[in-house]
């Protein structure tokens, strides 16, 4: 190791880092609806390739102004999480956990047909109005992508901001109550099945920022739900109902896959990139299986 | 079928534990029995038969994952990759070694066991949702691993061609033949099935999926029998897959990739699960939409769509109902297929006294 390349070393994890907080956020919404209605979200991911095929349709297609793009993007989530949670998520209530996951499942299978159907399977471009020119820092050229830039101070943002909703807001707290027991959250006085649906509904509107983010570096198509597939490696690693947990996750997710596709990469042929995250994962599973700040459940009959 | 017992006239232990206690009930069985291997063969258009077929190796795959799922209740999103560890083993033994289907397809069983209990493990310390995103890793790990093994994978383009079947020195190669072999491993499979789980081992299959604290207070070995469920379940996915690569004359990574788990997960669900029927039924569904949507979508589909995007829309069309349907079935009908079938036959036994 006499010729370490520090520079390159440090760029794989300055943009590791920056990635990493881009999958915070979408893990975040993961973490929200879980957090609070005990439902696991395997659609997370096709909630996000939504939100940018609407964004993308209504910019590149339909020549709306970008600002118009996205708030009709986070309000057909809004509507759609709030629809689905009446008509899908309510009714299951007290079913096995299997049986939530399973119909989440089917939703992902849903929305990946539902999206090209409506509005045409081509790419579309989804450009964000700032500059691209790559930012460089000291003399080891570091480059900064500013989308990622832009996409983690967004992500950072937003997890201060349902950090900060969850420890202090009145809302939050009660939506910290429900998730710890639906019983007597309802002796409380607290309308639960409200803060279900307001648990979706932030989870959508999460959703659509990280489909504008997301879309904006890769581009809206299908493909854009890969990134849903992301969202477990973070979350079982940060921990599934914490916050902190997320960005931790986030970024070692980020740093390793990283680190990986820089080093392993030319040793094995490629591709360790999308399966790193899920060994780091599978190990965590095996020795700390509620993650890093986690919460563990303690079972009884 | 719609035969009614009229009392209970059980003297053996023997009679009790008859798959069907009634005259009738055996004839209807062998009735279906006759004219799915004599009257279909002889009359069908190979086409349909070919789709018979697939139906039949979606059996078995069906069963293995129910007996996982439905009976023992641990989620697995990874039944695809187990069927890509059978079919490569089985390609890689008849290709390299020349074995025959009666030892090949036992070994890609074996194999895809192995790693299914491998992959099992963990399901000793998590369950649910974490057993489901580990099983969603072992997927892409296996997937991940065959690809860029050339010495799984064949190297280019990660297939292995693989010949015919041959049976006493005949070649399988008509689809009347491979439809014959073919329906007797899902026969052999169903008839496994329901001895399985109505044995010591399917009965603590059940104690576990229904409390498996409980379970383990009653004496059963939690871990081992979770091990098992695993083995048996990927032994009944190596076995299709090396069953689909015979069909398909090729064994191909991309047959076998997460969308086919999702598939599987459709078909024990739309079926019913924890039910051997349900399997059957969930299989001929879920292998029966994407060719009626498509017959439907090659005959009307014009009407609506512009052809040159047609076969893209019916794609679409398909992921759209499928979807939908694993919804609408797990929120109205969660026992599935076979409950609504249950809930026909009840009504005509009673029927046209029906209070």
């Amino acid at each position: 190791m006499v010729d370490f390349n520090w520079g390159f070393f440090l760029e794989l994890v300055v943009s590791g880092v920056l990635i990493g907080l881009m999958y915070s956020l979408i893990a975040l919404g993961f973490v929200l609806i879980y957090k609070s209605t005990d439902a696991i979200n395997f659609a997370q991911g096709e909630f996000v390739m939504i939100a940018g095929i609407i964004v993308g349709a209504c910019a590149a297609s339909y020549g709306l102004p970008l600002w118009l793009a996205i708030s009709l993007s986070v309000g057909f989530m809004v509507v759609f999480n709030v629809g689905l949670e009446r008509t899908v998520l309510r009714p299951m209530i007290g079913r096995p956990i299997v049986a939530i996951i399973m119909a989440t499942i089917g939703l992902a299978a849903l929305l990946r047909g539902a999206g090209p159907f409506f509005f045409g399977a081509g790419t579309r471009p989804l450009n964000l109005p700032i500059d691209d020119a790559p930012i460089i820092i000291g003399d080891h050229f570091i480059y900064l992508n500013p989308i990622h830039l832009l996409g983690a101070s967004a992500a950072v943002l937003f997890l201060l901001g349902f950090g900060w909703f969850f420890l202090k807001s009145r809302k939050g707290v009660a939506m910290r109550a429900v998730a710890d027991s639906h019983q007597v959250s309802m002796a409380m006085g607290i309308n639960v099945q409200r803060y279900f649906a307001l648990a979706w509904v932030m989870a959508g509107v999460v959703a659509a920022l990280g489909g504008v983010i997301w879309g904006s570096l890769l581009g809206v198509d299908t493909q854009l739900a890969i990134i849903g597939l992301k969202v477990f490696p973070v979350v079982i690693l940060g921990g599934l109902d914490s916050i902190v947990g997320v960005i931790v996750g986030g970024i070692i997710v980020g740093v390793v896959e990283n680190l990986a596709a820089g080093y392993l990469d030319p040793m094995v042929g490629g591709g360790t990139k999308d399966f790193t995250p899920y060994v780091l994962m599978i190990l965590m599973l095996m020795f700390k299986p509620y993650g890093l700040f986690g919460k563990p459940i303690i079972e009884r009959i | 079928m719609f035969h009614r017992e009229s009392g209970y006239y059980k003297t053996t232990y023997k009679g009790d534990m008859a798959f069907y206690p009634l005259p009738v009930g055996r004839w209807s069985v062998a009735l279906l029995g006759v004219f799915f291997l004599v009257v279909v063969p002889l009359f069908l258009d190979p086409y349909y038969l070919s789709v018979l077929c697939l139906i039949a190796i979606a059996i078995v795959g069906a069963l293995g994952l129910n007996i996982l799922l439905g009976y023992t209740g641990q989620i697995s999103i990874g039944h695809a990759a187990f069927m890509s560890v059978g079919a490569y083993t089985a390609a890689n033994l008849i290709t390299k070694l020349d074995w025959p289907f009666w030892l090949a397809v036992p070994s890609g069983g074996v194999m895809a066991a192995a790693i299914g209990v491998l992959v099992g493990i963990p399901s000793l310390r998590i369950k649910g949702l974490y057993l489901a995103i580990a099983t969603l890793a072992a997927q892409f790990i296996i997937e991940w691993v065959i690809n860029h093994t050339p010495a799984i994978s064949g190297g280019v383009q990660a297939s292995i061609e693989v010949p015919r079947p041959t049976f006493f020195g005949e070649k399988l190669d008509t689809e009347v033949e491979l439809y014959y072999f073919l329906m007797a491993f899902a026969v052999i499979a169903i008839i496994a099935t329901m001895n399985l789980v109505r044995s010591r081992i399917g009965r603590a299959f059940i104690a576990i999926r229904d409390q498996d604290i409980a379970a383990e207070i009653i004496g059963i070995n939690v871990f081992r029998y979770k091990l098992y469920a695993f083995a048996i379940s990927s032994f009944y996915a190596g076995v299709a897959g090396v069953l689909y690569t015979y069909y398909l004359s090729i064994a191909n990574y991309e047959q076998f990739l997460i969308v086919v788990s999702i598939d599987y997960l459709a078909m024990v669900i739309i079926g019913g699960l924890g039910s051997v029927l349900g399997s059957v039924f969930g299989a001929v569904f879920v292998t029966l939409l994407p060719i009626v949507i498509r017959i439907f979508m090659d005959t009307f589909g014009a009407f609506f769509f512009d052809p040159v995007i047609l076969a893209q829309v019916t794609a679409q069309f398909r992921l759209i109902l499928f979807g939908l349907l694993i919804i609408v079935f797990l929120v109205v009908e969660p026992e599935g297929l076979n409950r609504l079938w249950l809930n026909i036959r009840n009504y005509f036994r009673i029927w046209p006294f029906s209070y």
